[in-house]
């Protein structure tokens, strides 16, 4: 049974309807058929009007989508020779973030992103998505090896923030990922990030210091979650709608904004509708990304250091 | 130096002056519970007479305490577009702004200034936590540019001094991107090869400690300061337990290998002179006169040798 949203219920019940007929229909019944066809047109219709003016919380849900493809499919639809590396070799390995070599339209990269899981139990194993600070600095590690090697680096982000918890924070969480942003502005090699669902604050900047970054058309990117904001801005969760609102957390707001540098466009529907044409469309964005940057200026770090700098007041020279 | 003021305001002041304050008044503090005289209070840096609890220190207070004479002199930031995202909650964030600017007398929640700290010139950068909860937003990150530039113009070390809740939210993902920002700033100055002290007082947290803030060469922290990345209430919510006592506090960091110490107020500027003489002065500071080089016609008789050593 596939997952539908609140605002997707008049969908859900055409489709339901649709299935209904189709269990129906009696071989060669062109009635049925075309009260098929009719009602898929309307599914289509109600579609595109839907997910054309989605709301940013609207969006929030598409992008939490627990059937919207994860790091792990874009890896095996877009990764050859995919050669996971484990640790931090500090402490332990992470499983909210995956890691390692592989080939990418022909070429050798370094792919790094969180991983949330599918179902309750690889939720768990990859505590949705929640990295500890043994995987940002796994991300480092892997980071600095893709230097070494000239390699390209590719991460998919998709996480809701970085873990809160006890042990997090006694091996340096906040540590971890300011040196995994450092990491990511210090490596000579071009980094294209994408946010393919959820990119939560710290947690996610911590991976999308990047060259390029691209974010999917109904992902969200934020310094909090709407949850977050308005129980803090608004002193009641309920508000998440307002704050989801106010805080520009769409691939349209940001790019408006000048922190992204693409957006991605998506099946009709959402990722989760077409997944192949989600992931699809993600790999040819980074291939495209990564040319660009092949083509151009071949100071990586410099770029990016500009990059970054820009996002700010114009600071006059010093002497 | 265009947006630098040369303003420069010899701050050497009473800690309490009389007239402010009347005699009779009381603080009470939020740790034993004790009452203590407030001129009392002020003249021992805001920490509790009785128990050593560190009260937060006004800004202006803290400069005054670090810089050699209370002299000091501060930079004019450029003015930061400060409402990108016409954020409202249920206030207007200008009007937010506004207040918080009119009770503090500040544009925002960062100062950076430069003066002498032992004699060594030193760019400090200070957030102002009364401003916003010293949440950094694209002001206070180009604060940090700053700073960052001026220590680099003035070969001097650089002293940033977080208090801060974290990012500023009604500056939205902008606030998020001066995470980058100011650690390209602080990395500008260490391949420039100087010093970048932080000194953590209470609170560090969220975006900031998880950016500039974990990055100095050498971490001090306040007694007591609370440090951290999460929230201790959203980390009680996660995990649905109680945290262990002192958690996320300055001495359960240094407990935990993430500072390098915890100095108390009275002994900072102490420490900071030392370290920075320690890193800038390597050579013995008894003065160790080269002999002059003799030139060959000297080699063969007893004549007087001018000296040219110098500094
Ligand atoms: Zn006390």
């Amino acid at each position: 049974m596939p997952t539908f949203l609140d605002f997707e219920k008049p969908i859900a019940e055409l489709e339901g309807k649709i299935e209904e007929l189709r269990h129906l229909a009696t071989s060669g019944d062109i009635n049925i058929a075309e009260e098929v066809s009719r009602l898929q047109a309307k599914v289509d219709r109600l579609l595109r009007q839907t997910y054309a003016k989605l709301t940013p919380w609207q969006k929030t849900l598409v992008a939490r989508h627990p059937e919207r493809p994860h790091l792990k499919d874009y890896i095996q639809e877009l990764i050859d020779d995919f050669t996971p590396l484990a640790g931090d070799r500090l402490y332990a390995d992470d499983a909210a973030i995956i890691g390692g070599i592989g080939r990418f339209r022909g070429w050798s990269a370094m792919i790094v992103g969180q991983e949330k899981g599918s179902d309750t139990e690889t939720r768990v194993r990859h505590n949705f998505g929640m990295a500890k600070p043994e995987g940002y600095r796994k991300a480092q590690r892997l980071m600095h090896l893709a230097d070494r090697y000239k390699l390209p680096v590719v991460s998919l982000v998709d996480t809701p923030g970085a873990y809160p918890g006890i042990g997090a924070e006694e091996r340096g969480q906040a540590e971890a990922i300011a040196r995994c942003i450092a990491t990511c502005l210090k490596i000579e090699v071009p980094l294209v990030s994408v946010i393919i669902g959820e990119g939560g604050s710290g947690g996610a900047i911590a991976l999308a210091a990047a060259n390029t970054v691209l974010m999917l058309e109904h992902a969200v990117y934020s310094v909090i979650s709407p949850e977050g904001c308005a129980s803090i801005l608004w002193r009641s969760a309920e508000h998440a709608q307002d704050a989801a609102e106010a805080l520009k957390l769409t691939a349209a707001d940001l790019l408006k904004l000048k922190v992204i540098d693409g957006i991605v466009p998506e099946p009709l529907g959402g990722a989760h509708r077409d997944r192949a044409a989600a992931i699809d469309a993600v790999g040819d964005a980074v291939e495209g990304a990564l040319a660009q940057l092949r083509n151009g200026s071949d100071d990586y770090k410099a770029h990016r250091r500009a990059k970054f700098l820009a996002m700010g007041s114009q600071m006059p020279e010093i002497r | 130096m265009s947006w630098l003021t040369n303003f420069v305001r010899p701050k050497i002041q009473a800690w309490v002056r009389k007239s402010e304050v009347p005699d009779n008044l009381w603080d009470k503090c939020p740790n034993c519970g004790q009452m203590i005289f407030h001129r009392e209070l002020e003249a021992n840096l805001r920490v509790c007479p009785h128990c050593g609890h560190h009260m937060r220190l006004p800004v202006a207070k803290r400069l005054e305490l670090l810089f050699d004479d209370g002299a000091y002199q501060r930079i004019d930031l450029p003015k930061a577009d400060l409402d990108p995202l016409k954020f409202r909650d249920r206030k207007r964030y200008t009007d937010r702004l506004k207040e918080s600017q009119t009770t503090t007398g500040e544009t925002d929640a960062i100062v950076v200034a430069r003066g002498r700290i032992g004699a060594h010139a030193v760019v400090i950068a200070a957030f102002n936590f009364d401003f916003m909860g010293g949440s950094m937003g694209v002001a206070v990150g180009d604060g940090l540019v700053a700073a960052a530039r001026l220590a680099i113009a003035d070969e001097s070390p650089l002293i940033v001094i977080p208090a801060s809740g974290g990012a500023r939210m009604q500056e939205g993902i902008l606030s998020l991107m001066q995470m980058p920002r100011s650690i390209i700033a602080v990395e500008e100055l260490r391949e420039a090869g100087l010093p970048y002290f932080v000194l953590l007082t209470d609170p560090t947290t969220g975006g900031v400690s998880a950016s500039f803030a974990m990055l100095g060469d050498i971490a001090i922290a306040e007694p007591g300061a609370v440090i951290g990345f999460a929230g201790a209430r959203v980390i009680e919510e996660t995990i649905r337990e109680k945290l262990p006592p002192g958690f996320q506090r300055a001495e359960y960091l240094l407990e935990h290998g993430m500072i390098d110490m915890v100095v108390p107020r009275s002994e900072l500027k102490a420490t900071l002179v030392r370290l920075i003489s320690l890193l800038r002065q390597p050579a013995p500071s008894a003065e160790i006169v080269p002999l002059p080089k003799l030139s060959p016609a000297l080699l063969h008789g007893p004549r007087e040798v001018q000296g040219e050593a110098g500094e």
